[in-house]
């Protein structure tokens, strides 16, 4: 069967309610917009949202906020739940203030391990990153090497929306400049990875030296051209 | 509060921090106010910039209409790149960061405490903050200098006995370059090191919370001012 969708509705119709959803990117970019507004017309409720950033205020228009706006989410982990001016209060905080989504926040080099080691079949892992903070609470401390370390355990997803910059269409990715950050790994985490790609060639068409994201992590890939 | 010298601009300060940063090393710039001392390094230096976002070798902000909209640093500015650099995934960045492998950061920060404990991710009394890569940097990076203001709007010392806001890690910082100060933290305290220009040890001792050490205190270095 084809991973090529002709549209970003067709790619997310089996997203349900209570789904687990990581989506890459990191502020606008790699962020798979196209995907995120099919998300939000299909409309599933009670959504887990695994990101780096749900601050909102960043440059990029479209972001996990419009989820959370339309009041699909329960549950989000992310490192950035308020924006620059930790003076404004963000679409995230007010919704975690009026009780209506819960909010894990993670250090990010620690989210970004949680996410391989989702993708690795790693269950957990003990990093010093957190130690005497509110980020370890609750959490079992052990001292390895003479450090204290905390430990974190892996993050998967049912689906992962991610963005490439080209795509074949078996999917093997490849990922341009700052855009990378979490698609890669995020791409391993999940049960269903569907990529947002830029550019869709042949098989044959991307040099396997090149290759960044090999296939076998990607299920579906929607060609949406470059959308700002 | 007394008025006393003046404080000292953020590109001052910036400057300040720059000539802490030596030649060949890796150095990761907090977003915001650090991101500053990007543009006073010296010529002759190999300093090379990360960003936790994934780029290794961050080079100055994009002209206008120069911009690459798959190019930019962790606090959404467009930049270029410097010869040399190199794009990575978060894992990767972050492998940097926690395994050591970066020579310094540079961080923003609301308090630092007497022992170097720092605080920057969250404000007192809010539901939510922002832990960023700040908790990874702070524990990861063998250097962290923490750039602010030395103290709050209200006038209130950000340098203190122990942090009242949420700690970001414990004793991580070793220098405080403040609008009115350079601080080291050693085994036994916060040692003043310099005073900016127009400002005494017992100045700015008034506006720190914790006994500073004096022992050789001087000016900062004209070029910086």
């Amino acid at each position: 069967m084809s991973k090529v969708f002709e549209s970003c509705a067709e790619a997310v119709a089996d997203i349900e309610d209570g789904a687990t959803v990581m989506v890459g990117g990191f502020t606008g970019r790699g962020t798979p917009s196209q995907l995120l507004l099919a998300l939000r017309e299909k409309g599933p409720k009670n959504l887990a949202i695994v990101r780096n950033d749900a601050s909102g205020g960043w440059k990029n228009p479209i972001d996990v906020d419009i989820l959370i706006e339309a009041g699909m989410v329960r549950k989000v982990i992310t490192c950035f739940a308020v924006f620059g001016s930790p003076k404004k209060v963000s679409l995230l905080e007010r919704a975690a203030m009026d009780g209506l989504v819960e909010v894990e926040l993670v250090p990010q080099g620690t989210l970004a391990e949680r996410i391989r080691a989702g993708g690795a079949g790693i269950g957990a892992f003990y990093t010093p990153v957190g130690v005497g903070t509110e980020a370890a609470a609750g959490k079992e401390v052990r001292v390895i090497g003479g450090r204290e370390m905390i430990l974190e355990h892996a993050l998967k997803a049912d689906f992962s929306l991610i963005k490439a910059h080209r795509a074949d269409t078996l999917g093997n990715l490849v990922y341009r400049m700052s855009a990378r950050n979490f698609n890669p790994i995020m791409a391993m985490a999940s049960r269903t990875t569907i990529a947002e790609v830029e550019n869709l060639v042949d098989v044959g068409g991307i040099d396997p030296d090149e290759v960044m994201t090999p296939c076998v992590f990607v299920r579906r890939i929607v060609p949406t051209g470059k959308v700002a | 509060m007394i008025i006393m010298g003046e404080m000292m601009s953020d590109e001052i300060m910036a400057r300040r921090v720059a000539l802490e940063l030596s030649g060949d090393c890796f150095v990761n710039l907090g977003i915001g106010m650090p991101m500053l001392v990007s543009n006073h390094i010296g010529t002759g230096k190999q300093v090379m910039f990360q960003a936790e976002n994934g780029i290794l070798g961050v080079g100055p902000r994009a002209e206008p209409g120069m911009e690459d909209k798959d190019l930019g640093n962790a606090g959404d500015e467009h930049v270029t790149v410097s010869a040399g650099a190199s794009f990575m995934d978060s894992a990767t960045a972050f492998d940097m960061i926690r395994g050591g492998h970066l020579d310094a950061t540079v961080l923003g920060a609301f308090q630092v405490s007497e022992k170097g404990d720092l605080a920057n991710w969250k404000l007192p009394g809010r539901k939510l903050g922002s832990y960023g890569g700040a908790m990874d940097l702070a524990a990861g990076a063998r250097k962290v200098i923490v750039m602010m203001k030395h103290v709050t709007n209200d006038g209130l010392p950000r340098i203190v006995r122990e942090c009242s806001y949420p700690l970001t890690a414990k004793n991580c910082v070793s220098l405080i370059v403040t609008d009115i100060a350079v601080i080291k933290v050693v085994d036994d305290g916060l040692e003043l090191c310099e005073t900016a220009p127009g400002w005494t040890p017992a100045q700015v001792q008034q506006l720190t919370e914790p006994q500073l050490i004096v022992r050789n205190v001087s000016s900062w270095p004209l070029s910086v001012s």
